[in-house]
């Protein structure tokens, strides 16, 4: 009876210093978690699972060259907005083909692209300045100071915010401070592209190896006395003409090749006087050589020849001087025997 | 003093004098977490001064009406940190529902604010007793809420703008990054320093 008078108080007491709580929490707990049920199946946005599938196949490297915030934006944009799905650059076709794949449409064919620099000025020795820029290194803070420090305001400013913008390491600086671009490292994912104050960075195909080193829109003597190489472009036009496709055009004194046209013959970089367009793969080219069994001495190898490197009279045995040979492989296109070849 | 009297020195309190980060040292997570860009630290501190908002309100009604009565003040952290979560929880999904576009701008930092002591702070401070021993009434809780997510997301832009500006300056390599961003913290937060015997 004694004990039942200790433990009857104390087990009221404990009952509604304990109890009250737990009922209150657990009911707010309760209430919140039937309102959340409840608000999961009246708000539910329906996600469409194909942006998973397509998140799992990119490559999440989330350097933006697809033109959107990220990889999941980009996979969203794909099944929303119908965005085509070879814009990955570093995933490449693969990531392309799986992700059509999975969105159901054909792998759209697409093209490798590197970045590359259209200036060949940079660094300490090869660019002319026009004042000391003593300030945060940078080409972006560097531009705005009296439209940049070096001479021609259409050239690199030499700070490399090119190099800093590089994810993949595909830009190098060497001792003079001059840019170089590891086409084989390059996923042309367009970082460098958007760091550029200048815009002097561009992706081309990989398959194509000539370039315009310049971008000065400037006239003549000036435009080259300004440059830090002096391989300015001077709108001459000679690689117009010669371009046997006709796919380098000058426009604001610059030329400009229209890579869809562009066969890669090389031609233009031979016959540029400044140098001004770049050739990777100058003296690298197979040479044409003529089988003398197939070749029935129509002349039209020799008609086509951009250097006037194919000599023969009619009905006679052509022959190709490798000297003047450029590698352009327009006789190998034209021959109508099939006679020439490569080596 | 009239309302807006009352409205300003609260606004100045909560902005400045009592900034809630460099002077009472919450939120420091998103504060050298989202202040690398300028954009995604004025979403976080959209996000926040929202959450704040809401929160002090729910927070305030859920301890006057739910917790006051049956003596259980004890249980608040618990109670608010429930509450809150809950909240915002409830709120990410509406948004998502009814405006994508607010979700877009938002919905990234909402759940990272869900468990921010800034919020649990401020809505314990709302009802935590002044220096005369009153409290602040609903319509102060909620202004004082906002009032200090303004204060938040002021700090926060200005050390996002410095420290854009930051990454163009060459430094040596070890100070890059957090470290310097611990230092400017610091020099931040004494500069703020300088509000605190302020009396209005």
């Amino acid at each position: 009876m004694l004990i039942l008078n200790i433990i009857t108080p104390l087990a009221t007491s404990m009952a509604s210093s304990i109890g009250i709580p737990v009922i209150i929490l657990g009911t707010m707990g309760l209430i919140f978690g039937l309102v959340l049920a409840f608000a999961a199946k009246v708000f539910a946005v329906k996600l469409d699972p194909r942006v998973e599938l397509i998140l799992a196949a990119l490559p999440c490297a989330n350097c933006g060259a697809c033109g959107k915030a990220g990889c999941a934006g980009y996979a969203d944009a794909i099944v929303n907005e119908g965005v085509s799905v070879s814009l990955c650059a570093p995933g490449g076709p693969d990531a392309a083909a799986k992700i059509a794949k999975i969105m159901g449409t054909d792998a759209v064919a697409m093209d490798k692209k590197v970045a590359v620099y259209h200036c060949s000025s940079g660094g300490i020795n090869n660019t002319k300045w026009k004042y000391a820029y003593q300030g945060i290194e940078s080409c972006k803070s560097a531009v705005n100071i009296a439209d940049g420090p070096n001479l021609c305001s259409w050239g690199c400013i030499g700070f490399n915010d090119c190099f800093a913008a590089c994810k993949f390491d595909a830009i190098s600086v060497d001792a003079e401070g001059m840019r170089h671009i590891d086409l084989a490292k390059c996923t042309a994912c367009g970082a460098c592209v958007a760091a550029c104050p200048r815009k002097l960075i561009t992706l081309i195909p990989i398959n194509r190896n000539v370039s315009i080193c310049c971008s000065s829109l400037g006239k003549n003597p000036v435009a080259r006395q300004i440059c830090g190489t002096e391989q300015t472009c001077i709108a001459c036009g000679l690689c117009c003409r010669k371009c046997p496709v006709q796919a380098i055009t000058i426009e604001n004194n610059l030329a400009v090749i229209d890579y869809t046209k562009c066969i890669d013959c090389g031609l233009c970089a031979t016959v540029c006087p400044t140098k001004a367009i770049v050739d990777l793969k100058a003296g690298m080219r197979k040479k044409a050589e003529i089988e003398a069994e197939k070749c029935i001495g129509c002349t039209i190898c020799a008609k086509i020849c951009p250097t006037k490197a194919i000599t023969g009279e009619v009905k006679q045995v052509h022959t190709v001087d490798k000297e003047t040979c450029i590698g352009c492989e327009q006789c190998v296109v034209k021959c109508p025997k099939q006679a020439i070849k490569m080596l | 003093m009239g309302f807006f009297g009352q409205f300003f020195v609260l606004a100045i309190s909560a902005i400045f004098i009592q900034n809630f980060v460099l002077a009472r040292f919450l939120g420091l997570c998103p504060y050298l977490g989202v202040s690398k860009k300028l954009d995604s630290a004025f979403g976080m501190g959209m996000a926040v001064i929202f959450v704040m908002t809401l929160a002090s309100a729910f927070c305030y009604l859920i301890f006057q009406y739910l917790l006051v009565p049956y003596h259980l003040e004890y249980l608040q952290t618990l109670a608010f940190i429930l509450t809150i979560a809950a909240l915002v929880q409830f709120v990410e999904m509406v948004i998502q529902k009814n405006s994508p576009a607010l979700y877009k701008s938002l919905g990234v930092y909402l759940p990272l604010i869900t468990t921010n002591c800034a919020v649990l702070g401020v809505a314990i401070l709302n009802i935590t007793p002044l220096g005369d021993g009153s409290r602040y009434n609903f319509i102060w809780s909620v202004l004082n809420g906002f009032l200090s997510g303004v204060g938040f997301t002021f700090v926060l832009l200005a050390m996002a703008g410095i420290r854009e500006r930051l990454e163009m300056v060459e430094m040596p390599k070890s100070m890059r990054g957090m470290p310097i961003a611990l230092i400017l913290a610091g020099i931040m937060a004494l500069a703020f320093y300088g509000f605190m015997g302020m009396k209005i």
